[in-house]
């Protein structure tokens, strides 16, 4: 992914909610991994030069992991708050920036581990545990 | 209520998706901060208000399973955008009435708004108002 | 209608009640400053998400009736703080800003 191409931000979201569907994972999951990986997907584009996001599908589990090669995180515990936000206005103009993105991984995944080095970037692993009793 | 009455109430055309015209919308969410409605939206089938036009919005759209969105203001989105919803199947209104106008006459016709999610930061810090 | 009047009748909270007895002639909903910088009306009441300080000059510019922050929403101290200076009516509606704004319609256009 490159960052800051607007265009095209989304589209990781989609295309990982297709594969999932595809391979049989709980709605409940696609759904919840759909939302957390465009709030990471939006993380790369508007705060970093780019980035990868890896999906990775296991019986039990799904995870998603975003690296970037960004600025880095300065305080992971200040940017878990809602509300905190270093966003250019023009990023609050799209509709995005609010300071809600890592709070509503957090929600939605059911795991978040953040690791980040200030000018080398961050790599943020979120896990969904597929209860497939329920489905 | 259906995609065909909110077009009919609120004099909106469709952008894309006229052939879903049936689908029922089960509640309304008005907003301009994508990142609001990826964190408050819980349901399925809703029906996002919204004066954002960017290719984002059909992305979230998508995510999140909506019925459809109805831009208001008379804005619309760019034509590859229009035309990937089409694609996508994702109904897209355009009403020239403002956002206030919309929920306005929408509610009033008796379209809920849609659930929302708790936040914990809802009743933060602050407390209460001043007396 | 008065705010004081719209705000008891919505069940709106006042944080900062800088003039209670200012018309409210219609509503604008949005959480684009830009937007609501370009397009809301004296006497609006502006319906809102967005809980960026800005909110602040961007209605005094206007001259809107006042802010109402929706879904529950607080403000931040600073928000809080330049709202008090500007004079400028600031309060908070529990519902979000489709029932909030669907409310006010049909209370001022019944």
């Amino acid at each position: 992914m490159v960052g800051l191409d607007l265009e095209r931000a989304g589209q990781v979201s989609t295309e990982v909610q297709r594969v999932l569907r595809k391979l049989g994972v709980e709605p409940e999951v696609v759904r919840r991994a759909g939302i957390v990986c465009f709030e990471g997907e939006m993380n790369i584009v508007l705060y970093t030069p780019g980035g990868r996001i890896i999906l990775l599908v296991y019986d039990d589990r799904v995870e998603l992991i975003f690296s970037d090669q960004g600025p880095g995180i300065p305080d992971i515990e200040l940017a878990r708050q809602p509300g905190y936000s270093t966003a250019p206005d023009w990023a609050r103009e799209l509709g995005f920036g609010s300071g809600m993105g890592l709070p509503n991984m957090e929600a939605n995944a059911d795991r978040l581990e953040i690791r980040s080095r200030l000018g080398e970037g961050t790599v943020i692993r979120a896990t969904f545990f597929r209860r497939r009793d329920e489905a | 209520m259906r995609l065909r009455e909110v077009a009919e109430l609120t004099g909106a055309r469709f952008l894309s998706g006229e052939e879903l015209a049936d689908r029922a919308v089960g509640a309304a969410f008005a907003a301009d901060l994508l990142s609001d409605v990826l964190a408050m939206v819980r349901e399925e089938g809703v029906l996002l208000i919204t004066g954002t036009v960017t290719a984002q919005v059909v992305r979230v759209a998508e995510v999140m399973n909506l019925a459809g969105v109805l831009f208001v203001r008379g804005k619309i989105p760019t034509k590859s955008t229009v035309e990937y919803a089409a694609a996508a199947g994702i109904p897209l209104l355009a009403t020239p009435r403002t956002m206030y106008e919309a929920c306005g006459i929408l509610y009033t016709h008796g379209l809920p708004g849609a659930k929302r999610k708790p936040l914990p930061y809802e009743h933060d810090q602050l407390g209460s108002p001043p007396p | 209608m008065k705010l004081e009047e719209v705000a008891e009748r919505l069940g709106l909270e006042f944080w900062v009640r800088a003039d209670p007895e200012v018309e409210v002639r219609g509503g604008y909903v949005s959480d684009l400053l830009s937007d609501v910088l370009a397009h809301a009306e004296a006497g609006d009441l502006w319906i809102t998400h967005q809980r960026h300080l800005n909110v602040v000059a961007v209605a005094k510019l206007r001259g809107v009736a006042g802010i109402v922050l929706a879904r529950g929403l607080q403000p931040g101290p600073e928000t809080l703080r330049r709202a008090q200076q500007e004079g400028v009516n600031l309060l908070t509606s529990p519902e979000d800003a489709f029932d909030t704004a669907g409310r006010l319609h049909r209370l001022l256009f019944p």
